[in-house]
């Protein structure tokens, strides 16, 4: 175990962010790593911006990722993914779930959403898009959409598959195991 | 038993209370420290409850204490101001079985309305303070809380920050201990604090803090880590994380027991290490102490006094830059925003219409203040809602509050709105007061509370009829309507605000977000009937929003079909259908 892995998750309040960046720390938990994972929690849940860090390694300090340190930033949504590509190391690697969720701020016309979100932060960084919730509707449940995503940003996490299909399976409720495990997999197994 | 997992700071705290043998623990919700009461009551073997307020929770604690058994209360920052007045004495009694108060403070406001720090207010009463920097260190903090407060005879606090709070790390778990209860006797001179045995508690107090002060050198949640000579840092928390980041080879002297600190262990470390910065959170508690001492070091000089502190922060000031590689990008603010379905929007969405004012208070309906509702005028602390509007009238004379209400949540209103009601009554005011009642705590994630019917561990209890609470302290004129009803709620604002008797009009809606609500509708705008006209929009449900051609969508997914919207369509537009 070399140096420290710097995993962000952004999104949306009520996305579900926060389960993934728990699966993500009992993976490296049960790989033997020092996990820390640091949530937001209050005011954010409503509908605001949502963080939440995972860091793993042989030794861990700071609870949190800063400013030029992510190695991976999965976003469940493109304006946040915008909104916090600077957080990305200089090789760093930005997983994008391709949906829109306008801020009250567009909603109520103060402020516009803008163009091509995707194809300005490829000038900058190494970008994967996906659209979870295609991919999560297929499936016949678009609550899995988090699994999507997160089988879609595994491999630039690391850990093997099984480890991943091991600690979803533990975490997710006992009774949608089966389509969580096929959305990590449809994730994984996606074009990249 | 002993098992690694990974913990919530907030579930580590529970888990070193549940394994210290604690037998009581009583608290009001607050973020940063909700979760720890959630986590404590899945422990039969400890009683929890959810008081009405902190300074109700404080003093069950103290008399659990008394009583000869392990005790706990814990708050926010805020609740802290509720419960000094019990704190303060509380640390002139001492106490019988031990006493930890968790106390959650918030440095860059992730929830909270001040960023005031715990460790000023813990001086000023003469209670020890102890600051973990890690889950890990959250429990056994815990577990050492109360050998320091049966040793020395005093309440222990536990200070804690949002990060600590709500990050998760590594635990190692341990069984609980079953602790036995202390006999308990009668003991006028250290439990009646009436002047004759106050003046005498309070040379206790004195010496005890000395001996605290002295023994602390020696106490193990204090570190001394000398490597490199040249550069150190004094620190405590979760600053020291930030140090140990940024600097690895640094030497570094943490304060685990931050009030009261140690000068011999500061003493030794000054005088080893070259240059020496003082790295704390919030106010210069550690830093003015060690100025105080005549020793030379650097701290608010280079920190700030504000927000959450973090390593590229450290990295800036000693070394000019940090690790940002890119720039900002511009993004439109996503802010936080009532939920689509939530009942307060539909009040303000009346309130808004009418020209109306609103005294505010805390809870989400708080972020009624931001466009497009923009109700809310003020907001300080709990319960200020109603004194305030009270003062405004007795200040400016009835005419002056023609135009404005008192809003304040179902929870917040049990917690210290009852008094100012009862004030109102007394002093013959002619206001209007609306309680916002959702049946549960919903900022804090929806927390149970005298009104509800329902303990904190789930069990059946009587639930408080809020409009009969009403009525009892005097109020006559009590209307309750449901929160979705606009044309009733616009018709008894208008009648209530305009009228010369004090009123309480309760809005009646559950939180969109307690488990078991259904909702089987969604509202759909009907393209065709659709005129652009944007009124519907001017509610800002987030579920909103214009397509390409100007005409009005509503995401179904977001769409919870409470059909507020419809109320302000004038052309029938939008109708509600199955989901």
């Amino acid at each position: 175990m070399a140096m420290t892995k710097n995993i962000m998750i952004v999104g949306v309040g009520g996305q579900g962010t926060l389960l993934t960046s728990r699966i993500i720390g009992k993976a490296a938990l049960s790989e033997g790593c020092d996990v820390k994972i640091s949530e937001v929690h209050g005011m954010a849940q409503r509908g605001g911006s949502v963080v939440t860090f995972v860091r793993f390694g042989e030794k861990v300090n700071e609870p949190v990722v800063e400013e030029g340190q992510a190695d991976v930033i999965i976003s469940f949504e493109r304006l946040e993914a915008q909104r916090y590509a600077h957080f990305l190391k200089k090789d760093g690697v930005l997983v994008v779930n391709d949906c829109r969720i306008d801020p009250i701020t567009v909603v109520i016309g103060a402020k516009t959403y803008p163009e091509n979100i995707i194809e300005e932060l490829k000038k900058e960084h190494e970008v994967y898009a996906i659209d979870g919730q295609r991919i999560a509707i297929e499936l016949g449940n678009s609550k899995v959409l988090n699994s999507v995503v997160l089988g879609y940003a595994a491999s630039f996490i690391g850990f093997d598959k099984q480890t991943w299909l091991n600690t979803v399976a533990s975490t997710v409720p006992a009774k949608t195991i089966e389509i969580n495990e096929k959305a990590f997999l449809a994730g994984y197994n996606a074009e990249h | 038993m002993s098992k690694k997992t990974i913990m919530l700071g907030n579930e580590a705290i529970a888990r070193g209370a549940f394994e210290a043998g604690v037998k009581l623990s009583s608290a009001y919700p607050g973020t940063p420290s909700t979760e720890i009461s959630e986590y404590l009551a899945k422990y039969e073997e400890v009683y929890t409850e959810w008081a009405p307020n902190e300074k109700v929770a404080a003093e069950v604690a103290i008399g659990a204490s008394i009583s000869g058994v392990r005790s706990l209360a814990c708050m926010k920052h805020v609740g802290l101001n509720v419960a000094s007045d019990p704190l303060y004495t509380f640390s002139y009694t001492g106490v019988n079985g031990g006493a930890v108060i968790v106390v959650a403070d918030d440095p860059g406001l992730a929830s909270s309305q001040n960023e005031q720090d715990t460790r000023m207010i813990a001086r000023a009463a003469h209670v020890p303070v102890l600051e973990p920097s890690d889950s890990q260190e959250a429990k056994d903090f815990v577990k050492y809380g109360y050998e320091l407060s049966e040793k020395y005879d005093t309440p222990v606090i536990l200070r804690t920050t949002t990060k600590l709070a709500h990050s998760q790390s590594t635990v190692e778990l341990c069984d609980r201990v079953e602790v036995e209860d202390k006999e308990y006797s009668r003991n006028l001179s250290k439990y009646v604090m009436m002047p004759a045995s106050a003046i005498g508690r309070h040379l206790v107090v004195e010496d005890r803090e000395k001996r605290m002060a002295n023994d602390a050198a020696e106490f193990p949640v204090n570190k001394l880590e000398i490597n490199d000579k040249k550069i150190g840092f004094i620190t405590c928390g979760i600053a020291y994380q930030y140090v140990k980041e940024v600097c690895p080879n640094a030497s570094i002297l943490k304060f685990g027991l931050v009030n009261p600190i140690s000068k011999k262990l500061v003493e030794d470390f000054v005088n080893q290490v070259e240059t020496v910065y003082v790295f704390e959170e919030l106010e210069p508690v550690i830093e003015e102490q060690v100025r105080a001492w005549g020793f030379d070091v650097k701290g608010k000089d280079l920190f700030t006094r504000q927000g959450e502190y973090s390593a590229n922060m450290l990295r800036r000031v000693l070394f000019g830059a940090d690790d940002a590689v890119f720039e900002k990008k511009e993004a439109p603010a996503r802010p936080p925003i009532l939920c689509p379905g939530c009942p307060h929007r539909s009040v303000f969405s009346v309130l808004n219409k009418l020209k109306i004012h609103a005294s505010g208070d805390i809870g989400c309906y708080t972020l009624g203040a931001v466009a497009p509702l923009s109700v809310i005028d003020t907001t300080i602390c709990m319960g200020a809602s109603i004194s305030a509007l009270h003062g405004m009238e007795k200040g400016r004379g009835k005419d002056f509050i023609k135009n404005w209400v008192a809003v304040i949540g179902d929870s917040t209103f049990l917690h210290t709105g009852i008094n100012s009601l009862i004030n109102m009554v007394y002093n013959k005011a002619t206001g209007t007061v609306m309680i916002l009642d959702n049946r549960t705590t919903g900022m804090t994630g929806h927390q149970e509370h005298a009104a509800t019917g329902k303990t904190l561990k789930g069990e059946d209890t009587y639930a408080i009829d809020l409009a009969a609470l009403c009525r009892t302290v005097g109020v006559k004129n009590v209307i309750e309507v449901n929160s979705f009803d606009v044309k009733k709620l616009e018709e008894v604002v208008k009648a209530s605000v305009n009228g010369d008797e004090l009123t309480v009009i309760i809005a009646k809606s559950p939180c969109v977000l307690l488990k078991g609500q259904k909702f089987p509708n969604v509202c759909k705008v009907d393209p065709d009937t659709c005129r652009k006209c944007g009124a519907c929009m001017k509610i800002g449900c987030p579920a909103m929003t214009r397509g390409e051609d100007g005409k009005v969508k509503i995401d179904a997914t977001m769409c919870n079909g409470c059909g507020l919207c419809q109320n302000y369509c004038k052309f029938g537009a939008i109708k509600t259908v199955e989901r």
